[in-house]
């Protein structure tokens, strides 16, 4: 109880300022109604309702938000496009396939950085650079060029080149805080370790997979949490130059279209929970890890 | 002595190559040790006393010189996996069982499961942590820590165990407690054991031979034979003989270093 005490509090307070908010927001369309109807005297009461229930709202309130996102999850079959889900289903297979070639991508560059000076002053550079460049930026070119080379040249059908086109800018942005996270990770053995392999005469594929590897899986964790979030924005980021007409990125991009801001704020809440569930299994995988090598119960 | 010896320096040298120039870690070193014999290595700190244990082990280099281990070039002695190294620290992997801790040398030597099991049985009865082969290092004291990683540097039978002030980090009780052990654990393998300290008591009392080293540069100031007998209870140390061997051993100590920090 004295954990969930301050949850809700915090909880009850931003329903509270979002509400009010949304009266503020809200109130200069509102008055343009009455305005326009030529109603007046509207009492107190009944504005404020009106402000929390318009079609069109700047500001949205909870209740709309989330009775859009159980209109379109619950009341829908989640094969039509109409559904959240369709939506969401899109965008998660983009945002694994990125974020599986992006860990994977990750973990191979730190290796070669690890082992091999060389690679460690030519290839750092280029990796923080990578990250520099605005992906708002890169987004399209890879879309439109990524989606051209592999219907073309390479003769895939539309839907997998274009899943592809999302998962490589998800890959992009995703390998990056692995490589980082990974090269500390397999420098982080002590020198005491290290000789310890090097008495035993331990080749160096013995020491990685028997000091090196398991040492980094911390890390490893650390890096993957903040990767899996990182190739959500990159999907969703993939979704919106293409005129797509799938995802929650296209479904963001429509809803602006339209001004169907509960649209948009529900495809927003769909995200943030399809974030969070990827940050909840990566953490469910890791506690896996953490027990099979009897790591200290926190 | 000569071939026959276990290790072999002569006019050993290691000269570290720092920015603020050259450090002389080891000068001039010349010792031979045998079969079965127990050295300790006793000096302040920087009498390069570590430094020459992980020449043996080939985790130094030596510039000049000449060093071998069982006739053998120091490195040829690390292929043939020819020494166990207890380092100060007891360096357990935290992710590993103390048993599969006490296997990682096998596994890297390529020993078959049969044979892991058969070690790792024998070398934990040995340190006396049977019992506790399902334990996490975690879980364990710093002593019993310790007693594993000398398990490991046991399992895969090496003629030579190097120690570089394996109990340097534990208190006096378990201190004392586990040089006791050690004696026991020598008698029982008939080890050629070289040995790191700081403590004159823990040298004397272990020791069929100290060699007493003083720093800048690092070099060999005595050696001492030491003539107690093989069996040594604890209270062995209040007896002349032993005390007339830590006076020695100390005055070892003063010749080679200034203790008033006028040669710095």
């Amino acid at each position: 109880m004295q954990r969930i005490g301050p949850i809700i509090v915090m909880l009850i307070a931003i329903v509270l300022v979002w509400y009010g908010a949304a009266i503020g927001m809200n109130a200069p369309w509102q008055n343009d109604v009455y305005r326009r109807g030529e109603v007046t005297n509207v009492p107190a009461t009944q504005f404020i309702y009106d402000t929390w229930n318009q079609e069109k709202p700047v500001l949205p309130t909870a209740h709309q938000v989330f009775g859009e996102v159980w209109n379109s999850t619950v009341l829908v079959a989640p094969n039509k496009p109409r559904s959240l889900i369709f939506h969401a289903w899109v965008t998660f297979s983009a945002t694994g396939l990125g974020f599986l070639m992006g860990s994977l991508l990750g973990i191979g560059l730190a290796v070669l950085i690890v082992h091999n000076e060389a690679m460690n002053r030519s290839l750092m550079p280029w990796i923080v650079a990578s990250q520099t460049i605005p992906i708002l930026a890169l987004a399209p070119l890879i879309v439109v060029i990524g989606f051209n080379i592999f219907t073309g040249t390479l003769g895939i059908p539309t839907d997998p080149a274009r899943l592809m086109s999302k998962a490589i800018i998800s890959a992009y942005l995703s390998f990056f805080p692995v490589a980082v996270g990974m090269v500390k990770g397999l420098r982080s053995p002590e020198t005491i370790q290290l000789d310890l392999m090097h008495t035993y005469y331990a080749s160096p594929n013995q020491t990685f997979w028997k000091l090196r590897w398991p040492a980094a899986m911390p890390y490893l964790f650390t890096s993957l949490k903040v990767g899996v979030a990182a190739s959500l924005v990159g999907a969703i980021v993939g979704e919106l130059p293409t005129g797509a007409v799938a995802g929650l990125g296209a479904r963001l991009l429509a809803g602006s279209y339209y001004s169907q801001t509960i649209q948009i704020w529900a495809a927003l809440v769909a995200a943030s929970m399809l974030a969070a569930l990827l940050v909840i299994a990566v953490g469910i995988v890791e506690r896996l890890v953490n027990r099979a090598m009897g790591a200290r119960p926190a | 002595m000569g071939s026959s010896a276990v290790v072999s320096a002569q006019n050993l040298g290691l000269t570290f190559k720092t920015n603020d120039g050259d450090v002389v870690a080891l000068s001039d070193v010349n010792l031979s040790i045998d079969k079965g014999e127990f050295v300790s290595f006793i000096g302040p700190s920087g009498c390069g006393k570590t430094t020459f244990l992980r020449t043996i082990a080939d985790l130094e280099q030596p510039t000049s010189g000449k060093l071998t281990i069982n006739g053998q070039t120091p490195g040829n002695a690390r292929k043939d996996r020819a020494y166990g190294y207890v380092f100060q620290a007891p360096a357990l992997y935290p992710w590993r069982t103390i048993e599969k801790n006490v296997a990682l040398p096998l596994e890297i030597m390529g020993y078959s499961a049969a044979q892991q099991a058969e070690r790792i049985a024998r070398t934990t009865a040995l340190v006396n942590l049977s019992g506790f082969e399902q334990k996490y290092p975690w879980q364990l004291s710093g002593g019993m820590q310790q007693r594993a990683s000398i398990a490991r540097a046991l399992a895969f039978d090496a003629d030579l165990l190097l120690m570089d002030e394996p109990f340097g980090a534990l208190d006096e009780i378990v201190r004392d407690h586990l040089n006791s052990e050690l004696l026991k654990l020598w008698a029982a393998t008939k080890k050629t054991i070289c040995f790191v300290t700081h403590s004159i008591p823990e040298a004397v009392y272990l020791s069929t031979k100290i060699v007493v080293m003083s720093p800048r540069p690092g070099r060999v100031t005595d050696v001492i034979e030491s003539d107690l007998p093989a069996e040594r209870p604890l209270d062995i140390r209040e007896t002349p003989e032993f005390l007339a061997i830590a006076a020695r051993v100390r005055d070892g100590l003063r010749a080679g270093h200034s203790y008033d920090g006028d040669h710095v």
